[in-house]
């Protein structure tokens, strides 16, 4: 029997993450602000020079100086440590919101994708009326029937989220099913859910922790505006939009109370979008030429 | 079948280069070919060999960046078309020189009518108003026998099975009457019985327009029925090329020989002789010969890289092996 | 007749149609008639040939005879188990003896997966033997396959086409199957690594009293490896037999318009088509009576009303034709 004989081993392909950070300079820039942040929120304790609940009413509405590097707040409250340990919250809801709307809605999505039928019709129907619902206003209805707390918040971002995670699961979901690896496993006598665990799921990660990247990014503006409208987590605990709230009666005198909390959060969006669109050009060119 | 006179078509020592991780590799190099008037010149080869990088290099069809053509002239018409510019060459494509490809539904634009398609390269070229390219484009969707086509010229690519769309872009490429028909494995996802009827078609159509044809394929069944000449090409270079009579009675090059012998046909019951090793890749290329890894009959000799020498006989044989030239010259 | 086929695999009047579209959103409905009541045995140790051209249904019965796809009729049967009516440990049984190899090499293998994964998986499924006995069954599958070892802790995207397809062919061997379906396991091959893979399974068929159900276009590759082929034309068989007496003298007029427009590497014998005319008809709107009416050089009235049941002929050949219908004309 003839022996196969093996071309040259090919070199390990380079890895394609980092052929896209070199790319594209900006995705640095995106990893270092988002680093620095994350490293903010979680030595905030470290680096916040004041306790972030301490009232100091001799002092309040004081603009940045010396001793409080960006300012009072209206109860003389440091805004700086309140920004800090604000990061903490907020990065917290948007990532634990963000990772339930992923499982869950990416679990429904791969079901509706691979059994098809009635089921998938019956699901995806609701995913598009729940798709047809600006995110905000979502959040908002369901924000308003949990009641307003840092759990409810969560779990209201997080509904908001999962339709979109349907939709991008359930695509190559389709796709993946009819490859032939897939019928392999069929006619080797593999469960369905070995199936959609083992072979369908691994090929689809990586397209859907892109869009986990993104959609966090809205997950936290999200946040800030439901925290704004003051559905979010209820003062004193200090959260970006719930600062930004409470600035806005000042806003014209004490700029420096909503100023510095739309800034952490458009850097944060910004670092966010930033590295989803490089992780996203990641995936692209190799995974696809497959 | 009679070919004569001047050549066509002149290549003279092409050598395409593609750039692999920052390195330019040849993928086609030395090649030397020769396309008689109203002769179907076929280049038959395997995955690697290079006959569609040929094809694609005639009518500088690679692409933009990371391929170029290094060296060698191809001569058309009194014309070197390596030489000429980009707007010289769309003068060209389509019109003189022109090119059929194996999937017709990427090959067609999708948004398009079928009947505009076809007119859009006559008013292209021939500067002939859209109503008369229209007439035309239904007289070329008779020619190429497709039922009803009138009514077929309003409708779109995908309406048509596989084998229309075959038809259709075969239209599109006989719009212009050109002289030279490029076909990159035109028939090979087609159908066995519908792949007869498309080469049935092409073979009438190049008398009916006194067109030449190279038809590259990989397949000898189909090289067997409509090639007068074939050039058989291996890893980037032409290792054998004659007229279709000498080529499947008297395989000169081994390689010609073990795919002939590998080749299971359905008239004959033989054993397969499978050929052992994998074509070399395009920066792996021995230094030698590149089939000697392969060869049975490899001699220490073939260690030194050959040339396409003539053959004594028949005109236009040559072929590129050092151990069966010798044979043959000694015969 | 004897009944060789009590260990084999045997298929009685398969019948499979796909419905599409219709529903709230889903456009006209279509019925596309795949699949229409064929019969066919492949005996023990036997590798029996299933041709045609495309719309012709053969990719459909090779996966409606795993019930990969379910058929609508007809009776599968392995071993003498109806794989229909199976019990489902009973079709997990069944699944081990009747294995498939594909016929695209690039999308047969899970990229995200190890060669050693990808063949070790069927064996912790089936819960074939301790891991080590599964190690070493994968081991003795990959070289089996005709290549080393080394390959199983690589990726597919490191291997060409052939080695990919010998990789799908050890996968299918891991479970020691009886029958193996393989649909077009060469077509996407170049000649010479084609020769190397149908010499590959004729060793393993010989070495393993394997049976073969295989799925081809090419009539060359058939007459190679097939003792007996049948002929499909839009959902039904129109001819089987012996592979070399259907080539050589071709009974049904579909199948000598087949065999004559299949290329010969022989410039002498170039092909002179009496009446090649028109193409395959859709299987969503076949014609009525005998599909092939359309084209048929030798159609009379009763072809276009009535469907031709397959007539036996001498040593063991079937036709289904009108012009047979009492004996050889």
């Amino acid at each position: 029997m003839t022996s196969a004989t093996m071309t040259s081993a090919p070199s390990r392909q380079p890895n394609a993450l980092i052929q896209a950070f070199r790319r594209n300079k900006l995705s640095w820039l995106g990893l270092a602000l988002l680093v620095f942040i994350v490293a903010i929120a979680v030595f905030a304790p470290l680096l916040s020079p004041y306790d972030p609940l301490a009232q100091d009413i001799l002092h309040r509405l004081e603009p940045p100086s010396a001793a409080h590097w960006l300012g009072t707040d209206t109860y003389g409250r440091d805004v700086m440590s309140r920004l800090f340990y604000g990061a903490r919250i907020s990065l917290f809801i948007g990532f634990v919101a963000v990772l339930i709307a992923m499982t869950c809605g990416s679990a429904i999505g791969l079901l509706a994708g691979y059994f098809g039928g009635l089921f998938d019709q019956f699901v995806m129907g609701i995913v598009d009326v729940m798709l047809s619902f600006p995110t905000l206003l979502l959040g908002l209805m369901i924000a308003a029937m949990l009641g307003a707390s840092l759990e409810n918040l969560i779990v209201a971002i997080a509904i908001t989220e999962m339709a979109p995670f349907a939709r991008v699961a359930r695509a190559p979901t389709i796709s993946l099913k009819q490859r032939d690896f897939v019928e392999a496993g069929h006619a080797l006598g593999f469960s369905h859910i070995r199936i959609m665990g083992v072979h369908i799921l691994p090929n689809m990660v990586s397209d859907i922790v892109v869009v986990g990247s993104l959609w966090m990014a809205t997950a936290i503006r999200t946040e800030a505006s439901l925290s704004f409208i003051g559905l979010g987590v209820q003062p004193p605990t200090p959260t970006w939009g719930g600062m930004i709230r409470e600035g806005f009666e000042n806003i014209l005198n004490s700029w420096w109370l909503t100023v510095f909390p739309s800034l952490a959060i458009l850097i944060t969006v910004l670092a966010l979008n930033i590295l989803g669109d490089a992780l996203r050009d990641a995936i692209d060119p190799k995974m696809r030429s497959e | 079948m009679t070919a004569s006179g001047n050549p066509l078509l002149q290549i003279r020592n092409l050598q395409t280069e593609f750039r692999v991780s920052d390195a330019w590799h040849a993928a086609i190099q030395g090649i030397d070919l020769d396309v008689m008037r109203n002769e179907t010149l076929a280049i038959v080869g395997e995955s690697g060999s290079g006959k569609s990088v040929t094809a694609l290099s005639i009518l500088r069809l690679l692409p933009m960046s990371g391929a170029r053509i290094a060296r060698g002239r191809i001569l058309f018409q009194d014309r070197d078309l390596v030489g000429l510019s980009e707007r010289e060459m769309s003068g060209i494509r389509g019109d003189s020189i022109a090119m059929i490809f194996q999937e017709p539904m990427t090959s067609l634009n999708p948004t398009m009518r079928v009947g505009d398609q076809i007119a859009e390269a006559i008013v292209i070229h021939r500067g002939k108003s859209w109503g008369d390219a229209r007439k035309e484009a239904l007289r070329l969707l008779d020619e190429v026998k497709i039922p009803a086509a009138a009514k077929r010229m309003e409708d779109y690519p995908h309406e048509f099975s596989g084998g229309m769309r075959q038809r259709v872009m075969i239209a599109i490429a006989l719009a212009c009457r050109p002289k030279l028909l490029l076909a990159d494995e035109p028939t090979t996802a087609l159908d066995v019985t519908v792949q007869a009827q498309v080469l049935a078609l092409l073979n009438e159509l190049k008398t009916a327009h006194d067109m030449s044809v190279v038809f590259i394929t990989h397949n000898l069944g189909v090289v067997a029925q409509i090639a007068d000449r074939v050039a058989v090409m291996y890893a980037g270079e032409i290792v054998e090329t004659a007229s279709v009579g000498d080529l499947f009675a008297n395989p000169v090059h081994p390689y010609t020989e073990a795919l002939l012998r590998a080749m299971p046909r359905v008239d004959v019951s033989a054993e397969l002789e499978p050929i052992p090793g994998s074509v070399p890749s395009i920066s792996g290329r021995p230094e030698g010969c590149n089939f000697a890894p392969r060869c049975q009959m490899r001699e220490p000799r073939c260690s030194r890289h050959p040339q396409l020498s003539a053959l004594p006989g028949s005109p236009g044989r040559c072929a590129r092996c050092l151990v069966r030239v010798d044979q043959e010259q000694a015969a | 007749m004897s009944n060789p086929s009590a260990n084999g695999l045997r298929v009685e009047n398969l019948r499979k149609h796909f419905h599409l579209g219709g529903g709230f959103l889903g456009g006209p409905k279509k019925v596309i008639q795949a699949v229409n009541d064929v019969s066919f045995e492949v005996p023990k140790g036997e590798s029996v040939g299933l041709v045609g051209e495309s719309g012709c249904g053969k990719s459909t019965v090779s996966r409606a005879v795993l019930h990969l796809v379910r058929p609508d009729d007809g009776r599968v049967e392995f071993d003498g188990i109806d794989i229909g009516k199976a019990s489902r440990a009973e079709l997990r049984h069944l699944r081990r003896k009747l294995q498939f190899v594909f016929q695209d090499p690039y999308s047969s293998l899970n990229t995200r997966r190890t060669i050693r994964k990808t063949l070790e998986e069927p064996l912790h499924v089936h819960k074939a033997g301790t891991k080590a006995e599964i190690r070493r069954k994968a081991e003795d599958a990959i070289r089996e396959v005709g290549l080393p070892v080394d390959v199983l802790d690589r990726y597919p995207h490191e291997f060409s086409g052939g080695q990919r397809q010998r990789i799908g062919i050890a996968r299918a061997l891991v479970l020691d199957p009886e029958l193996v379906i393989a649909d077009e396991p060469v077509s996407a091959l170049d000649v010479s690594v084609q020769a190397q893979i149908l010499q590959l399974l004729e060793n393993l068929r010989q070495k393993r009293n394997l049976s073969f159900l295989f799925v081809s276009h090419d009539l060359g590759v058939v007459r190679h490896f097939c003792t007996s082929v049948c002929v499909m034309y839009l959902g039904h068989i129109v001819e089987q037999g012996p592979t070399r007496e259907v080539l050589d003298s071709p009974a049904h007029p579909y199948t000598q318009l087949l065999r004559e427009s299949s290329p010969v590497p022989d410039p002498e014998k170039r092909l002179t088509l009496v009446k090649n005319d028109g193409e395959v008809p859709s299987p969503a709107n076949p014609p009525s009576g005998c599909p092939f009416h359309t084209r048929c050089p030798h159609v009379m009235p009763v072809c276009r009303e009535i469907m031709p049941k397959p007539i036996a002929q001498a040593s063991g050949r079937k036709v289904a034709c009108h012009l047979f219908e009492h004996g050889v004309p």
